[in-house]
């Protein structure tokens, strides 16, 4: 049957209206538990790089006892509020965002994690970080001890890295060759830690073939550039987080 | 005599109501099981079948995605099937299918976040999956909507019984599983060797193939 056109574009019209209505309500409905989800995600991904997590683990619990948040500037120093005075929170703060502002202007959270027995000593400090990869964006946090020395751990995620290649950045056998790398040179400037081109066998042999050097770790086959934006962002970050860990330095030796 | 007349009007109706699950629409929902399969015989929804079958949890959920979809969007569409213009009737299918689709991937979002990061982008793909629109256009614009979920349920779990199953020997080969649970491991052989064809996609075209191979040398089935 041929339809007039202003039936069509009634029924047209109609349709868009209950179905933008019905979208906008299973948004609005699901909301809350959407942004719960996420916030346990993003905390598990900061605990993730210092402890293996287990299913079944309250990480909500263990993130309450064991992190305490700061969020510093560009120059070291910890701030509180934005621009217009709003108060800040570290888990807050869209890394996203501020990647897209110049290294100054950024906002750089600091997530600390504590001793279990000590509340005030610090086991670690967990640092956000963010670049680009090969196809798109790739982030995840880094740790590195107390003296901003050697890397504790670290764990990295991506959005569209190719899948056994460059998508294994993602992967616990790629991430454990970053663990106890050093950050620093012997003038104490940083020169991050670098993944090589190539790699020499994966697995323990990747790690033994690089064990006698503290700012290399090894490739990913078939992924040189994905590496590459990893080595650029772990760079980016751990350069622009050093005044921080000098002042914290400073205080200390005060 | 007025209660003679209502018997028989009772009678002529009973005869026209079709029993629900009669000899005509069991075959709705078992020929797409094997005979008429989307994926093995019409060979449509390859690319979701060789993206998510690396692992049996993210391809169940995708199962239940995919069959909640096609018997819902055949259910709206077949109960809308004369209001619909013909002109637009591809553009209001697509609409429907959206919908439906959205809301799945806003419910994973919500409360299994780890199996949203996975299937992401591949939920949101059903959109595109032939198999949906494919029934919507075939099937249930013409016919009635109890007819249309039977066929959607057929054609849905066609789709999730073979994806299942590549998922099945991808997980056990690939990655010495089943839903995470090491099974080797835990009948004593550790050291089973995996193998990385299977967790990639070539994996999934090899048992597939297999599967069509093993089910038309039973069925007869021949391209023409």
């Amino acid at each position: 049957m041929r339809r007039s056109n202003g039936y069509i574009i009634i029924f047209t019209a109609i349709l868009t209206i209950v179905v933008g209505g019905l979208l906008s309500l299973t948004s609005l409905v699901l909301g809350p538990a959407q942004k719960k989800s996420i916030e346990l995600d993003t905390k598990s991904q900061i605990l993730s790089a210092v402890m293996q997590i287990q299913k079944g683990d309250d990480i909500l619990d263990i993130y309450r006892k064991r992190i305490q948040s700061v969020v510093v500037d560009a120059r070291g120093n910890e701030i509180t509020t934005d621009e217009k005075g709003k108060p800040i929170q570290a888990e807050n703060i869209d890394i996203a965002k501020n990647f897209k502002k110049t290294r100054e202007n950024r906002q750089y959270p600091v997530f600390k994690f504590m001793n279990k027995e000590n509340e005030l000593q610090v086991d670690a400090y967990i640092l956000p970080i963010y670049g680009n990869g090969l196809w798109d964006k790739v982030w995840g946090f880094v740790a590195v001890d107390e003296k901003f020395e050697s890397i504790v751990g670290v764990s990295f995620a991506h959005k569209a890295e190719t899948p056994g290649l460059g998508a294994r950045i993602a992967t616990t056998e790629i991430q454990t060759r970053f663990e106890g790398k050093k950050i620093l040179n012997e003038a104490g400037e940083v020169v991050s830690v670098t993944m090589q081109k190539g790699e020499k066998g994966g697995g323990q042999a990747s790690i033994d073939a690089f064990a006698g050097k503290p700012h290399q770790v090894d490739g990913m086959s078939g992924a040189t550039l994905t590496a590459k934006g990893v080595n650029n962002m772990m760079l980016d970050y751990l350069t622009s987080y050093k005044p921080y860990f000098e002042k914290v330095k400073s205080q200390v030796s005060l | 005599m007025s209660t003679e007349t209502v018997e028989q009007v009772q009678e002529v109706l009973v005869k026209k109501v079709e029993p629900l699950f009669s000899k005509r629409r069991k075959k709705f929902v078992t020929d797409p099981l094997n005979e008429d399969n989307p994926i093995t015989v019409q060979v449509l929804g390859i690319c979701s079948a060789l993206a998510i079958t690396i692992k049996m949890e993210p391809t169940l959920i995708m199962s239940i995605a995919v069959v909640f979809v096609i018997v819902f969007s055949n259910l709206i569409i077949s109960v809308m099937r004369n209001l619909i213009p013909n002109r637009v009737r591809i553009i209001v299918q697509l609409v429907v299918v959206a919908t439906l689709v959205t809301v799945v991937s806003e419910i994973l979002k919500a409360y299994y976040f780890e199996m949203y990061k996975v299937l992401g982008a591949f939920v949101g793909l059903i959109i595109t999956n032939c198999i949906v629109m494919g029934r919507l256009e075939a099937f249930a614009m013409g016919n009635k909507p109890w007819d249309s979920v039977l066929d959607g349920m057929g054609s849905g779990f066609g789709y999730a019984w073979i994806i299942l199953t590549v998922a099945f020997f991808r997980e056990l080969f690939g990655s010495a599983s089943l839903f995470d649970f090491k099974i080797f491991s835990a009948i004593g052989l550790s050291g089973f060797p995996t193998n990385a064809m299977m967790v990639d996609s070539i994996g999934a075209f090899m048992i597939l193939g297999l599967l069509i191979w093993a089910q038309r040398s039973k069925t007869g089935y021949v391209e023409h």
